[in-house]
């Protein structure tokens, strides 16, 4: 008398449990942390502190995009937060050093300076993809070391300490500012979300990228030159990186080698939540947006109820842990383990 | 000498040289059933394990050792399987046949204790059992070899033989033990494998035999094998079919899943047919014949699976001279091709007739100084990218591995190769609703079904992603078409349709060399037969003179010589 009672599964459960294998665990964190935090602290639901939650996601959501853009190639980039701190030290120092020479040229010295720090991100972006598209190292591995080297070159550029001497127009053009009420930065944010999403979905080099993450011998065996590819992922990962670095100096107004390290973790989680997979070629833009939105609301909601900041990343580091634990579980319901 | 001669009275289409007469006394033995029965009675201790409050049925000679009452199983609103009752004699083998997405592997799955039923009762030896995992299937006496192998690769034979149940004493591993044991029962079941050797450096084949003694050694009640000769070559077979004989005669109830129609009258004692998640029926061997079995299967009739292919050989399309590869699989090749007509590589399972395409595609590094002719131009350094651009297509044997992106969308396969056409892209970007079209249309055409556009191909079945493979190469121009193992996995519906899409191909002047293990498939298809055998071509066979004999006398002359030694 064991196995054969046929028990009707409750509606409700099976509702949750629909919505859960379409729709993965995000919208269900999103709802909690909302609930959560709104009922602790009533400004968490104004309108002031949405604009704050879009803003500071921005620089999340501009380094997770390019995270995601290699993670869908099933690689990984854990020299982010390295590129940050070396494009924002050689933002600061090529910035200062051109106004010593020309105190008036404030928006030349701006130009080169951002130019220099985009250049650098591309440029450790490059090494990494010589090192995984040419010389076949394992994305962990060539980004570990990328993450020393470039930490190591930004240590010694800025000597430790702060790189000052930047126009204080910088600071207010890139991250003060507000066009129609709306911090500037999410006007970069919002663009650069919609570049990633015309490359993914619109162009042939990002059906590639997605091409190569679920089957790199197919891509080959189908005539496309898979390596270009590859290397353009880390190349954009890279840009963005450096990108980001250029935006948070002009936010703290000084070059920094400590900047940035916590966003390696941070992007590889909102991804993760956002349902891009580790093993490469599942991922959408938009989801990702969401799961940057939802580390941003974490981070801004224990800011709230003050939570101490080192206990923050002890959430940061379980939210992680339980998103990825609900995906497999999400796989295992949906039945995909069997075929797999 | 070779045994020649003796395969005329057998009716096997595959059948190699070796004794077959001994596997029909091992199958067609009249009694086995009772004696294996009378055995299982003789350990009654065995039985009386994991009751609670029935009371103890007594194991009768014609009992069943295993039934299924009315098992259903669904993943979030499919049903993969509907009110399916099975069972399963000590001393039997049942096969279990149908098309791909049928319902068979998630029924062994819920026998091995991978998954759980949502309704139904499976009783063992008379007792309701609900098996909650595969180890605690292994404790009833319920062991399976899958096709995905559980062995860790980089661990000895030996050690993989016995992990989890090492033998040695106070947490230390006897070695002398393992060594000693793992020897033996290798011994025992005829497989000659080094017991040292790491797993991940056998072949596919070998990895197999590992598998099989690893669930032989659990000393189970059922076996389940799945699939167990897709990989292994004509001898392996006969060496698994005398072991599955053996299993039987100690009243191992044995189930068997293949796509094979020849095996299972080769070994078979009844066949259970499954359709869409549903039994449709259960039936003696003896009352049926192959004909009746494909009609059970499909729900129609199934005229001729091999279409008649007129031969009309053209210009020479590609041309091997002596063609040798950097890694000495294939050694001094030479063959052609022309166009209209379909040539087939026959040999065994690692003789090097894959590396024959491989090489030609530019997938497998030519020898210095080697070189392919392909439509009159000598080519040293293949690569796919050049062979596209000539009219080159290949078909890899390895849907997973090398065809197809399984997560993402019928769409997207389909459409990868010929996104750099300036139909479906302009300066990069891609004009999606030409590539929905065309991509559709593309896969009406192979017949894929139901079509899923936008559904990952990991859902479809072997047959379907065949198809979508076929409808991806379908993209390009083509004026050679080369295909490894082609239907691998392939239900039988969808081989008739892949077959007669060959056909349709060699009208329009395609040529194609056509690679595969499947004996009946290159004989029936082929104009021309090259016979590999070491990386060397053994014989070539045209029109009449393709036969099994010929072919199977080119496969073993050499091996038969070398065992008379």
């Amino acid at each position: 008398m064991t196995a054969s009672e046929s028990r009707p599964p409750e509606l409700g459960g099976n509702l949750v449990r629909r919505l859960f294998v379409r729709l993965g665990i995000l919208p269900f964190f999103l709802i909690a942390a909302i609930v959560l935090f709104s009922s602790i602290e009533p400004r968490f639901l104004s309108p002031g502190n949405f604009v704050n939650i879009a803003r500071q996601s921005t620089y999340l959501l501009i380094v997770s995009l390019g995270q995601m853009i290699v993670l869908l190639t099933a690689g990984l980039d854990l020299s982010i937060g390295s590129t940050i701190a070396l494009a924002s030290v050689v933002t600061a120092t090529v910035m200062g050093g051109m106004l010593v020479i020309d105190p008036t040229a404030v928006w030349l010295a701006i130009a080169a300076g951002s130019a220099a720090g985009i250049a650098t991100g591309v440029l450790v972006g490059s090494v990494n993809a010589i090192g995984v598209a040419i010389f076949n190292v394992s994305p962990f591995m060539m980004t570990l070391g990328m993450l020393s080297i470039a930490f190591g070159l930004a240590l010694t550029i800025s000597g430790g300490s702060p790189v000052y001497g930047m126009p204080d127009v910088f600071g207010t053009t890139f991250a003060y500012d507000r066009v129609l009420g709306i911090p500037i930065p999410i006007y970069i944010g919002v663009a650069v979300f919609a570049l990633v999403y015309l490359l993914l979905n619109w162009t042939r080099a990002g059906r590639y990228l997605y091409a190569l993450g679920s089957n790199a011998r197919a891509v080959h065996l189908s005539g496309i030159h898979g390596v270009s590819y590859l290397f353009l992922a880390y190349v954009l990962c890279g840009l963005l990186a450096g990108a980001t670095g250029v935006l948070l100096t002009a936010r703290v107004q000084s070059g920094e080698a400590n900047m940035g390290q916590e966003l390696v973790l941070q992007s590889i989680a909102a991804c993760i939540i956002g349902g891009v997979s580790l093993f490469g070629g599942i991922g959408r833009v938009g989801n990702v947006l969401l799961g940057v939105i939802f580390i941003t609301l974490l981070t801004n909601g224990m800011n709230m109820v003050r939570i101490d900041g080192y206990l923050q990343q002890v959430v940061l580091g379980a939210v992680l842990i339980l998103a990825i634990i609900a995906d497999q579980t999400r796989l295992r319901i949906a039945g995909h383990t069997l075929t797999r | 000498m070779p045994r020649s001669g003796s395969d005329a009275n057998v009716q096997c289409k595959n059948s190699g040289e070796s004794e077959p007469l001994i596997l029909i006394d091992g199958s067609g033995s009249l009694q086995p059933i009772t004696v294996a029965a009378t055995l299982r009675t003789l350990s009654p201790d065995k039985q009386r394990s994991g009751t609670h409050d029935e009371p103890l049925p007594l194991a009768r000679p014609e009992a069943e050792l295993l039934t299924l009452r009315g098992v259903s199983k669904s993943f979030v609103g499919i049903k993969a399987l509907e009110d399916v009752d099975f069972d399963l004699k000590a001393g039997e083998v049942h096969v279990l046949f149908g098309e791909n997405g049928a319902g068979k592997s998630t029924l062994i799955n819920i026998i091995a204790g991978v998954l759980r039923p949502d309704h139904g009762v499976l009783t063992l030896q008379g007792q309701n059992k609900r098996l909650s995992s595969v180890v605690d299937a292994r404790k009833s006496g319920i062991a399976a070899v899958f096709q995905e192998f559980s062995l860790a690769p980089d661990l000895a034979v030996e050690e993989n033989l016995f992990l989890g149940v090492e033998p040695g004493r106070m947490g230390l591993l006897s070695k002398r033990a393992i060594r000693r044991q793992a020897k033996a029962a290798l011994a025992n079941l005829g497989f000659r494998l080094d017991p040292a050797a790491r797993v991940g450096s056998l072949s596919r084949a070998e990895q197999q035999m590992v598998e099989i003694t690893k669930a032989v050694l659990t000393e189970p009640k059922v076996i389940i094998f799945d699939e167990p000769t897709a990989s292994l070559t004509e001898r392996e077979v006969r060496e698994l079919f005398r072991l599955i004989g053996r299993l039987k005669a100690e009243g191992v109830g044995i189930v068997y899943i293949t796509h094979r129609i020849s095996e299972i009258f080769e070994i078979g004692d009844r066949v259970t047919v499954m359709r869409d998640g549903r039994k449709i029926q259960t039936v003696a061997l003896e009352d049926v014949d192959a004909t009746r079995i494909v009609e059970l299967m499909t729900g129609r009739h199934i005229g001729n699976l091999y279409p008649t292919i007129a031969h009309k050989p053209g210009r020479t399309l590609l041309r091997l001279d002596k063609l040798q590869t950097a890694d000495g699989s294939v050694r001094g090749v030479a063959l052609e091709v022309r166009a209209g007509e379909i040539v087939g590589l026959a040999g065994l399972v690692g003789c090097g007739k894959s590396e024959i395409g491989r090489a030609c595609f530019g997938l497998c590094r030519l020898a210095m100084g080697s070189s392919i002719a392909f439509g009159g131009d000598l080519i040293t350094r293949p690569t796919p990218r050049r062979m596209l651009k000539r009219g080159l297509q290949y078909v890899p044997s390895d849907r997973r591995r090398e065809g197809l992106m399984f997560e993402r969308s019928t769409r997207e396969n389909i459409s990868l190769p010929m996104l750099a056409d300036s139909e479906l892209s302009r300066a990069g970007f891609l004009r999606r609703s030409v590539e929905r079209a065309r991509a559709r249309h593309l896969a009406e055409k192979m017949g894929v079904t139901p079509l899923q556009m936008e559904s990952p191909v990991i859902q479809y079945s072997g047959g379907n992603q065949q198809k979508v493979v076929l409808a991806k190469i379908m993209s390009q121009d083509m004026k050679l078409l080369i295909l490894d193992e082609p239907t691998v996995g392939v239900d039988v519906a969808s081989k008739a349709e892949i077959y007669g899409f060959l056909a349709g191909l060699i009208e329009t002047g395609v040529g194609i060399l056509l690679i595969s293990s499947d004996l009946p498939e290159v004989l029936n298809l082929s104009h021309r037969v090259y016979v590999i055998h070491d990386g060397e071509v053994r014989s070539h066979l045209a029109g009449s003179d393709i036969s099994e004999r010929n072919v199977l006398h080119s496969f073993f002359n050499n091996d038969a010589a070398r065992s008379a030694q």
